[in-house]
């Protein structure tokens, strides 16, 4: 079967500074991939690079067996859509959420734009009467549901997520994390999701990928995480700093 | 639901609005709470009111005809009844032309605005927003006309051109769209990584969709702003143009030119070069206070709370 | 135990051209020489009672109480330049930024110094001993060389604790911390963290945690304070926290996913009005 995506040997690079170097990797469809790391490993740029935002500067990035140019074409946007991690930042502040919306279907020429938004904010459960406003009348939660919204209604296969819950509230997170579960099975969508709280990634996802400084450090499945069963001393530290506390005095 | 007892301020401010209009209005009729909230800036916009007033209804509001005059017996009256303001040396009342010249004065205003801003602002939302050698080669042509003194360059092209008040509009417009369009690509500069524009891009949208679509709607208010503090800038070049003897030509009642031809008097018959030049500060007085309140009530930052 | 704070009924309001906003209303709590733990969601006000205490609530603000007393003085009576004396001095605030906190032009050594000499009138030669000494207790390696830095030069977590040590070098007897190690990354956060915990422990200090985290605060902390919309819903000894019985502690606890614990979907918390009485 080809994968999703399948990532080899990407680099990436600003002027002199690496981001990523060196880093593969191959999502099957309809799975859940993870990328986690702390600031500066190279997770966020990475996604970026998939989505075109990055400047790739050696390996490919292929989707669907298709091996992805420098220019991304529209069918491309129409396979691979994004949620960004800060629900204040993504949301052009002069637009309603019905303008929002209708922006995708118009670049895409769709006709049955009024069904289409209607159903869209119905799937991430905002009804009718959200259609109108501004995102300066939403909450953090609300914003990030219309992401959501804005990202499903050209009806991807693949989904990247960028930290989409670490600016909420954890009750808010929870919906959000459940909301993206349950389209998930429904759609039979593919994410890559990035975070850099391993709690998170193992809830949401089948594997995952380590970074630490634009480099992969190693991959393993959730079941293996939640086992413990790490090879590298990065992961362990990790995993042992996401338990909290502990007063050794 | 009681959308029935709703009062007419309720469904503007309303934080679930049911339609695009009801979303826009409730939008602006927030922007003009904030306006009104401001009393210097209505009075600006009383001023600027009244100007269109005067214009529109010269002919009915105007005493006397302003150009032609009682050269037997009403030369250079002093200011009283019959000659609100006096006459000239021509014994052409005053008022009356002030009143006709207001028609001058908005043309220019208003064709300035609609040549000038327009243009900054696309030439600043693409510099911003291509980059790279498009930005330099926009920008150094920016920086070229801004290098000059607005007076002396829009002198320059009146020369070229020839005199009249169509030239000097196009003059104007020509040497005032620079200012613009530095602002615009400042604005666009902030803008064009932020993830609303980034998300767009992933939509699959045009760069000149983009540009035109998602960025030049965040500058336009601040473009306003500044267009309308330059008003009273473009009323002075004007009349600047128009002292000169290169703007409007006899006998046009352009306030500037009025206030060239009392510049003979003006020891002796004060009023003829004085009533023109409040004209002018009053109506520059009254845009630079709308420009500031329409500044605080269209600030993206301030609708937040 | 004495308290060395005293809080009785805080309300913090702020009146805005839509109607009175009550951020803080009625929040009482005492704290010794203890680390007490305030908890919240974002809107919770628990950030506002921190300020509050720490008088830098924002101008248009208002603040009431039946008492908000620190070592027997009346905060709320306090003049504007005795509430400046006591900041910093007595009582001091870690903010969650490093990035906003820190004076950009000016070095972090010449910051500590100039802290520590607004309070205490040292020779500036013993200041600058005093300030490498801090640092030295923050755990940086090279005190000398930070001395000299400006805060652009270091990472999040080394900015962190040079405002930890800028905040600890006039000696105050209260530290309130809002939310000092969300903005780093989950290693660094424990390493802070455990300074702090050293540094409160070996002073003597008082601390109130401010965070959304509730785990990190229960691991932390003694006491532990929910707050939900401006008031206080339950207030329990961390160690405690697994058996917390109002239903908003215990859905926060539940709601965060964790590794191991395989429940999809995650239980959702669901607010119910009478919480907020």
């Amino acid at each position: 079967m080809t994968p999703a995506l399948a990532i080899d040997g990407l680099r990436v690079a600003f002027d002199d500074f690496v981001a990523v170097e060196d880093v593969s990797l191959s999502v099957a469809p309809g799975e859940s991939f993870g990328l986690v790391g702390e600031s500066g490993s190279g997770k966020s740029t990475l996604l970026r690079a998939v989505a075109g935002l990055a400047p790739v500067t050696g390996g490919t990035i292929a989707i669907g067996g298709k091996v992805l140019g420098d220019r991304r074409d529209k069918a491309f946007y129409r396979t691979v859509q994004m949620v960004f991690q800060d629900p204040y930042g993504s949301l052009h502040p002069r637009q309603t959420v019905d303008r929002l919306l209708l922006e995708p279907l118009a670049i895409h020429g769709f006709d049955d734009t009024e069904s289409r938004i209607v159903r869209a904010l119905d799937e991430v459960g905002l009804g009718a009467g959200f259609r109108f406003r501004y995102s300066h009348q939403l909450s953090g939660g609300q914003r990030q549901r219309v992401a959501i919204a804005r990202a499903l209604i050209l009806e991807p296969s693949i989904l990247l997520l960028d930290e989409p819950t670490s600016a909420l509230d954890a009750s808010v997170q929870a919906e959000v994390l459940n909301l993206l579960e349950q389209l998930r099975a429904a759609r039979g969508l593919t994410f890559v999701m990035v975070s850099h709280d391993l709690a998170v990634v193992t809830h949401m996802c089948d594997r995952l990928m380590v970074m630490q400084n634009g480099r992969a450090v190693e991959q393993l499945t959730a079941a293996d995480l939640a086992a413990r069963r790490v090879t590298q001393d990065y992961t362990r530290g990790l995993l042992a700093a996401s338990e909290g506390f502990r007063r050794t005095a | 639901m009681s959308e029935t007892a709703m009062t007419r301020r309720e469904w503007l401010l309303t934080d679930r609005p049911q339609s695009r209009l009801q979303a826009r209005l409730g939008r602006a009729y927030v922007a003009w709470r904030r306006f009104t909230a401001n009393r210097l800036a209505v009075i600006g916009l009383a001023i600027i009111l009244g100007l269109i007033v005067l214009a529109v209804f010269a002919p009915v509001l105007a005493p006397h005809s302003p150009y032609v005059g009682d050269l037997a017996n009403a030369r250079l009256m002093t200011p009283g009844p019959g000659h609100w303001l006096g006459t000239d040396d021509q014994g052409r009342d005053i008022l009356s032309r002030l009143i006709y010249g207001s028609r001058l004065t908005l043309q220019v205003v208003v064709l300035v605005a609609v040549i000038a801003a327009p243009i900054g602002l696309l030439v600043g939302t693409v510099a911003g927003y291509a980059g790279g050698w498009v930005d330099a080669v926009l920008m150094r042509i920016t920086d070229i006309f801004l290098a000059f003194p607005k007076l002396v360059l829009a002198l320059a092209f009146v020369a070229a051109l020839g005199p009249g008040i169509g030239n000097a509009i196009i003059a104007i417009a020509i040497t005032s769209w620079p200012p613009y369009a530095r602002i615009a690509r400042a604005e666009t500069l902030t803008v064009r990584n932020s993830d609303y524009i980034l998300a767009v891009r992933l939509m699959g949208a045009s760069p000149w969709r983009i540009v035109l679509r998602h960025i030049m709607p965040l500058c336009i208010s601040s473009l306003i702003v500044r267009v309308t503090l330059d008003m009273a800038g473009i009323i002075l070049t004007a009349a600047g143009l128009g002292f000169l003897g290169l703007g409007a030509q006899p006998p046009l009642p352009e306030w500037g030119a009025m206030i060239a031809s009392g510049r003979r008097f003006i020891l002796d018959q004060w009023w003829v070069a004085a009533m023109p030049g409040f004209a002018i500060l009053i109506v520059s007085l009254g845009f630079n206070l709308l420009g500031d309140g329409l500044r605080d009530a269209l600030d993206p930052r301030g609708s937040g709370q | 135990m004495s308290a060395l704070l005293t809080v009785e009924d805080l309300r913090v309001t702020f009146p805005t051209r839509t109607g009175i906003i009550e951020a803080v209303r009625g929040v009482s709590f005492t704290l010794g020489r203890e680390r007490l733990g305030i908890v919240g969601e974002s809107g919770s006000g628990k950030s506002q009672t921190g300020r509050a205490i720490m008088g830098l609530t924002p101008e248009h603000g208002v603040i009431t109480a039946k008492r908000l007393d620190f070592n027997g003085i009346d905060l709320l009576k306090a003049s504007k330049a005795e509430r400046r004396a006591l900041r910093g001095k007595r009582i001091a605030m870690v903010l969650q930024d490093p990035k906003y906190s820190l004076n950009p032009v000016m070095t972090i050594g010449r910051q500590i110094v100039e802290t520590l000499r607004a309070h205490e009138p040292v020779s500036k030669a013993e200041a600058r001993r005093r300030a490498l000494d801090m640092l030295a207790a923050v755990q940086i390696r090279d005190p000398e060389r930070v001395f000299d830095l400006y805060p652009h030069e270091v990472s999040g977590g080394m900015g962190q604790r040079v405002m930890i040590a800028m905040m600890l070098v006039a000696g105050p007897e209260l530290l309130i911390a809002d939310e000092p190690t969300s903005a780093l990354d989950v290693t660094v956060q424990l390493e802070v963290l455990a300074i702090l915990n050293r540094l409160v422990a070996e002073r003597g200090m008082g601390l109130i945690f401010i965070s959304h985290d509730l785990r990190l605060v229960s691991s932390f902390c003694d006491r532990v304070i929910v707050m939900y919309a401006g008031r206080i819903v339950e207030e329990l000894p961390a160690a405690r926290l697994a058996e917390a019985e109002h239903p908003y502690t215990r859905g926060l606890l539940n709601c965060m996913p964790e590794i191991g614990a395989d429940r999809h979907p995650l239980p959702v918390l669901e607010r119910k009005a009478e919480w907020k009485e």
